[in-house]
């Protein structure tokens, strides 16, 4: 596979890694811990984050042999594995976000460029540039609604729907995996002001922010 | 001070709460559910204002948002101050302070008034033209005194402690506008299963049910809301809002509205359960379908000296008593056009107090409303009207008289009835303010005797906006229109439709057209009749725009000011227009109408800023090491939205009390360490972007001007990338990782339109291309090592082989460096020897820690874009965006070594580089300019000439793009584009400054360091 | 604020979405080499300016990042159809006007600011003009 040059660029050893939220915690300490707060957000940080592109019907069944998920093909829909732990995502007529757990990227890459073969297609690690901030709680939809203008109401927005679209003054990836988990994919430069924006944005509801 | 004009019973108010407030510094008190309106009439305040020009004493005319006269500005503190607040509008509560706009010293007597009184037939419309246009000079002298007499409130000069938001809304169904038509439309929405939200400004719903006289299901209206508004609040699928006004109605059914949700409560926004909460909120809604159920607006009638107070609209007397148990006076003069205007005579009566009698315009009044105020006995005036009002500071009397509406004169049978209030009613204009935002032309309804909204695609209006005015009429309208609506959008209108409520059908006589009421004078000389309450607009001013030749309503209204503001034309647009017709001899629908424009009342700035503001204002991005360069010092720039460290001031050395070094000090320091020793820089803001296909190589060869054909794997190439027109649009360096694989990199603040202009022409011109791009900005972070120690620090750290044949210039190598895998690219943009290493970003921290572990005995020093900037300068390294404005082609640059004319395609840009204007061999070329004086570092922008003695306006022959002061050299230098440039080495040319001083410079090569290029290759 | 049907995500999306990039159907001359400066020229810097139906090149910059084409009529600013790269519009001015007679509709040459200003003072208009 000479014509692509593969990298694997995680090292084993995660000594002094830093995810994209570490210098907003870093810098400011979290809000106080709120037994009822409307929402909670977590950093799920590390993951592994590739995107893949190319014709559906290229890709379709070396994604279901090696993933073992179907490649969505509806515009703005998410599958997601019987685990939780793997998804896959439409973002564009050609193009998909894979999310694996950290460390998994790498494999998983060589498994596919090998089930594809010769068939055009590209397929690039974007895990450190972005990252994953989870909502849940009984307002987390209503702190959407103060950041997106995309209709995040149960009859435009249900479970398995994922969207890029515009999040205050930058734009992310919204998804909602399962029934009360929302999932924003942020690029890493912008994190620190999804943060600060999320948290200033559910202060009227009270926040908690579950650091690991 | 007592409440004098409250009754005893009655009113949709708490009496068990009183409340005190302050207005123009006298407190006062009301009770819980008044507006600051209906609490000030209580107490019997006749003048709330000042008027807008003639300064006369302006009292409370109207009982909702179309008031032209109470505007105040409110806030106990100077931080708290909102200007322009409607007291009709304002929901009174405890501690509230108040204060006339308008005024001084203060609103009983007033210094612009007397000026007002005599200067005021020296007054006339376009006044302000007229006398101020010259000499121009004088306006701002002017304008100083007109501002102040004109007073139109004042923002506060401290910072507002409340914060704001927005709330982005989707409906099926938005209903505007909470009274019978829009709680009509409410029920069949809701039953339906659609989206629903209500809105309206009011602070309860219910609109005029709340005063009215009528019973709906034998109840009263008001008991009849209540019902309504508590069933639709138990809906999932309804959202109710009041205090919420719609404000701006746009495209594709967009509509903003403003949620005044703590206004009512205090000038500041109280915490809950300690928890900030936002003052007011706008929600951006996205409605498939509107209902506009805005109602009407009643029309005063236009007389002489209809300005005192005591001159109100009928409908809001009526107000007055049934909502808020104040009857503004004690003696009445009702003046009407109109059957359904009788009822505030018969409100008036039952409160105990005397109607003096009621003038109609109508030869005869034989509807149900009439027939019941003479059956009370009060007296009715037939085909006449009150034709003046006399008093100053309160109506003393009514002057009425027979009036022949057609021939528009008195024929007679004066009287003068004394009264303290006149209440009028000229019909009732649709609020149609938000189906004009669209840009609509709203139609001219002679039985409606107003205009109503012309047809806007997803939208139906319903009710009295739509020249429907019968309660029961109303609700049918509305519960059809809305039924039609839900259908067009896919909902069942029919099945569940809810029952209408049984309303007794009201005999009506109609209503005849009164505008402006004739007077024995002619208007010119009769005393003034206003139009427009705020902006002080008479009917004679009116005439004599049009007899000075603006015929049309446009150039009337910015004659005279007619509708202006905030005003936005709510009471007196009709009887504008109705006049300018009369003098044009032509009829109102043929004069038209001027149209509204967002916002229909004024919207708090705090409000359209929400939440983008202070911290949140703009996203800030940062690199994977913001930490770092935070931690040792860094001052920021702002590059786009990223904060890149600018440069990073040490402490002084011996420095006593800890000073750190300015900028020029510290950028001297780094410059010389990056030239002598090894400096680092985090590059990660560079644009990258990864391209995979067959294709990719071929793609190069046609966004880029050079040749991208035989760039083998290990190998990198700078580029220039233009646009069709051949003008320079970024620039930057991409690598061969494989045969179908490449990293291309872009300037920081290029790096989204490079990869849509990718995009663009993969997707619109060349889709056969099999290639794809993915951008990997933010995957990589990016550290240059540079410097003549660069290679034995890297050595340290890194297992790539560094030797110089192995890994030369331009190469590029992955390994690991300090235990992290990381490609490595000897690029420079400094002209020294350089790495720079790209690392995915969670892993850049420990990369750049270790560097500075290793590199403390090279001297290693972090620098920041100035130095950059300084250090590429001296190796002429153009900046795209600084040195090129998108007026530069490559060969304007002496970039020909970039550019591949040879190559098969004809990539973009290439033809526009033959077309005769970037053919031409006098065009500004890029060349370095070395000041002859040494300590003088030019001005970045400053214009070149090449004949200092030329008279003003010389000629301009380019201009400095770059200029520092360089420690390495010794003095100061520049780069600058300058016409035939290249051609002209070793000439001098003259930069004349602003204050006189004319600097001298040469032409020399913008390469002023090492030219061969040695230093970067060892 | 457009609320723009998007081909591509299949749905409608808020305008904050999308960049409008100019006319649509543009050409670029098929050999450039060999096209008069005229040619080049027009490819280059003219581009029409209509009163009504207009044919736009959009992208789902914040979304999919596809390109596509929108009819928009530039005076109530309705949007008549997207469609896909590659693909014509079933709406043009033409077929707008032909649909207008059979329908026995007049086109539209309202957007005057003013309602009394109406094409029938049109003649008023060139009187003055004259």
């Amino acid at each position: 596979m000479s014509e692509i040059r593969e990298f694997d660029c995680r090292p084993n050893d995660q000594t002094g890694a830093e995810s994209p939220l570490a210098w907003s915690f870093q810098r400011g300490p979290a809000p106080a811990a709120d037994a009822q707060a409307g929402v909670t957000l977590r950093e799920s940080a590390f993951m592994g984050h590739l995107i893949l592109r190319g014709g559906a019907i290229v890709l379709d069944e070396a994604v279901r042999e090696v993933l073992g998920i179907n490649l969505p093909a509806r515009p703005n829909t998410l599958a997601v594995d019987a685990k939780g732990e793997r998804s896959i995502q439409w973002l564009s007529p050609d193009e998909w976000l894979i999310l694996v757990p950290g460390g998994e990227e790498f494999v998983l890459e060589k498994a596919l460029r090998h089930a594809l073969g010769q068939a055009h297609f590209s397929l690039v690690n974007v895990s450190g540039g972005q990252t994953v901030i989870t909502l849940r709680g009984p307002k987390a939809r209503e702190t959407l609604k103060k950041s997106t203008p995309y209709d995040v109401h149960p009859s435009a927005f249900p479970v398995g729907k994922g969207v890029t679209t515009i999040f205050a003054k930058t734009s992310l990836i919204l998804r909602q995996p399962q029934a009360d988990c929302w999932e924003l994919i942020v690029r890493r430069s912008f994190a620190d002001y999804v943060y600060r924006w999320l948290l200033d944005a559910a202060a009227e509801f009270g926040v908690t922010v579950e650091r690991r | 001070m007592t409440q004098i004009h409250r009754s005893n019973r009655g009113g949709r108010i708490d009496r068990s709460r009183e409340l005190s407030f302050t207005f123009n510094g006298k407190r006062y008190t009301g009770y819980a559910g008044d507006t600051l309106a209906s609490a000030l009439l209580a107490n019997g305040v006749d003048i709330v204002n000042r008027s807008f020009k003639y300064s006369r004493p302006r009292g409370i005319v109207a009982a909702g948002p179309e008031e032209p006269n109470a505007v105040v500005q409110l806030g106990a503190s100077e931080a708290a101050q909102v200007p322009n607040v409607r007291a009709t509008q304002q929901a009174l509560y405890e501690g509230l302070v108040a204060r006339s706009t308008n005024g001084w010293p203060n609103v009983q007597r007033d210094m612009m008034g007397m000026i007002g009184k005599l200067g005021g037939s020296f007054m006339p419309p376009g006044f302000y033209y007229k006398t101020f246009m010259a000499p121009a000079s004088m306006w701002m002298t002017y304008e100083k005194y007109i501002r102040k007499g004109a007073g139109l409130g004042r923002s506060p000069l401290e910072s507002d402690p409340d914060i704001y938001d927005h709330i982005n809304q989707h409906c099926d169904v938005l209903i505007i506008g909470g009274g019978a038509a829009g709680l009509a439309a409410a029920r069949i929405a809701a039953d339906s299963g659609a989206r629903v939200m209500l809105c309206d400004e009011q602070e309860e719903l219910g609109g005029s049910l709340l005063d009215s006289r009528e019973t709906l299901d034998g109840l009263p209206a008001p008991e009849w809301v209540s019902q309504v508004v508590t069933e639709l609040a138990g809906r999932e699928n309804v959202e109710l809002l009041p205090r919420t006004t719609a404000n701006g109605y746009h495209d594709h059914n967009f509509v903003t509205l403003h949620e005044r949700r703590t206004e009512h409560l205090r000038d500041t926004a109280p915490a809950v359960n300690r928890r900030p909460q936002a003052r007011s909120r706008l929600h951006r809604v996205r409605a498939r379908h509107v209902i506009l159920a805005t109602g009407t607006h009643e029309r005063p009638l236009v007389y002489g000296n209809n300005d005192v107070p005591g001159n109100l609209v009928a409908g809001a007397v009526s107000t007055y008593i049934r909502r808020f148990g104040v009857v503004p006076g004690h003696k009445l003069v009702l003046s009407v056009s109109n059957d359904h205007a009788y009822r505030t005579a018969l409100d008036w009566h039952e409160s105990g107090r005397e109607v003096v009698a009621i003038v109609d315009a109508r030869a005869t009044s034989q509807g149900e409303l009439a027939e019941q105020a003479r059956a009370l006995g009060i007296r009715i005036i037939n085909q006449s009207a009150v034709i003046e009002a006399k008093g100053s500071d309160r109506v003393t009397a009514a002057r009425i008289a027979r009036v022949d509406l057609d021939a528009f004169c008195v024929l007679g049978h004066e009287e003068t009835l004394s009264c303290d209030t006149i209440a009028s009613s000229g019909g009732y204009s649709p609020v149609i303010h938000l189906s004009s935002h669209t840009g609509t032309r709203p139609v001219w309804r002679d039985d409606v005797l107003g205009f109503v909204p012309g047809d806007v695609k997803g939208m139906t209006s319903v009710g009295g906006v739509h020249g429907v005015f019968a309660l029961k009429a109303v609700l049918e309208h509305a519960t059809e229109g809305t039924r039609r609506a839900l259908e067009a959008i896919g909902f069942d209108g029919a099945s569940s439709a809810p029952r209408l409520p049984d309303v007794a059908e009201r005999r009506e006589a109609p209503a005849c057209a009164l505008f402006q009421v004739p007077h024995v004078k002619s208007a010119m000389r009769a005393p003034k009749q206003f139009v427009d309450l705020q902006n002080d607009v008479t009917a004679a001013g009116i005439e004599l725009a049009t007899r000075e030749g603006f015929e049309s309503i446009e150039h009337v209204k910015r004659y005279t000011a007619l509708g202006f503001g905030t005003d936005q034309g709510k009471l007196g647009n009709i009887n504008g227009m109705a006049i300018a017709a009369r003098c044009l001899k032509r009829s109102i629908p043929e004069v038209g109408t001027t149209v509204f424009r967002p916002n229909y009342t004024p919207v708090t700035f705090g409000a359209i800023v929400g939440r983008h503001c202070r911290d949140l204002f703009d996203p800030e991005r940062y690199t994977a090491l913001h930490a770092w360069h935070v931690e040792h010092g860094a001052e920021f720039e702002d590059v786009g939205q990223w904060k890149r460290p600018w440069y990073f001031p040490q402490v002084r050395a011996g420095a006593v009390s800890g000073e750190r070094e300015s900028m020029a000090e510290a950028v001297a320091r780094e410059c010389l360490a990056v030239r002598e020793k090894v400096g680092i820089l985090d590059a990660s803001t560079l644009g990258k972007i990864d391209i995979q296909g067959p294709d990719a190589r071929e793609f190069l060869g046609r966004v880029y001007t050079n040749k991208w054909a035989k760039l083998a794997p290990g190998r990198v190439r700078y580029g220039l990338m233009c646009k069709d027109d051949g003008m320079l649009m970024d620039d930057g360096t991409t690598s061969c990782l494989a045969e179908n694989h490449f990293l291309m990199t872009t300037t920081t603040g290029g790096a989204a339109g490079v990869m849509e202009w990718l995009e663009l022409w993969h997707q619109t011109e060349w889709p056969e291309l099999e290639v794809y791009f993915t951008s990997v900005t933010d995957h990589w972070a990016t550290m240059t090592v540079t410097g003549p120690q660069a290679r034995k620090l890297m050595s340290e750290v890194t297992d790539i082989d560094l030797s110089p044949d192995q890994f030369k210039f331009m190469d590029w190598r992955e390994g690991n460096v300090a235990g992290i895998p990381a490609r490595v690219f000897r690029i420079s943009f400094t002209g020294e020897l350089a790495y720079e290493i790209n690392v995915q970003a969670n892993y850049a921290m420990p990369v750049w820690k270790a560097l500075f572990e290793k590199g403390d005995k090279y001297g290693l020093t972090p620098y920041g874009t100035e130095t950059m900037h300084v250090l590429r300068a001296e190796k002429g390294l153009i900046i795209v965006g600084q040195d090129t404005d998108g007026s530069v082609t490559p060969e304007d640059l002496g970039m020909q070594w970039a550019v591949g004319y040879d190559k098969p395609f004809s990539w973009i840009g290439k033809r526009a580089l033959t077309r005769p204007d970037t053919a031409r061999t006098d065009r500004k070329q890029f060349v370095g300019l070395k000041p002859r004086d040494p300590k003088v570092v030019l001005e970045e922008g400053a214009q070149i000439v090449f004949d200092p003695e030329q008279s003003i306006p010389m000629t301009m022959v380019g201009h400095v793009t770059s200029s520092y002061y360089s420690p390495n050299l010794g003095h100061g230098f520049a780069l600058a584009v300058i016409k035939g440039g290249r051609d002209r080495l070793g000439q001098t040319v003259y930069l004349p400054m602003k204050d006189g001083v004319v600097h001298e410079a040469e032409i020399v090569s913008p390469v002023f360091i090492d030219p061969k290029g040695e230093r970067q290759n060892v | 604020m457009f609320h723009i049907y998007c081909p591509y995500c299949e749905e409608h999306r808020e305008e904050e979405e999308f960049h409008p990039r100019g006319q649509a159907h543009l050409q670029r001359p098929a050999d450039p080499e060999n096209c008069s400066d005229k040619e080049w020229g027009d490819y280059l810097f003219f581009r029409d300016n209509p009163r009504g139906i207009h044919h736009e090149l959009w992208v789902h910059s914040v979304g999919c990042r596809k390109f596509f084409n929108i009819t928009r009529h530039t005076a109530n600013y309705e949007i008549l159809e997207t469609y896909k790269m590659g693909e014509r519009p079933s709406i043009t001015a033409e077929t707008l006007a032909a649909d207008e007679r059979q329908s026995g509709v007049q086109a539209a040459s309202g957007g005057w600011q003013t309602v009394g200003a109406r094409p029938e003072d049109e003649a008023l208009n060139t009187e003055a003009r004259a």
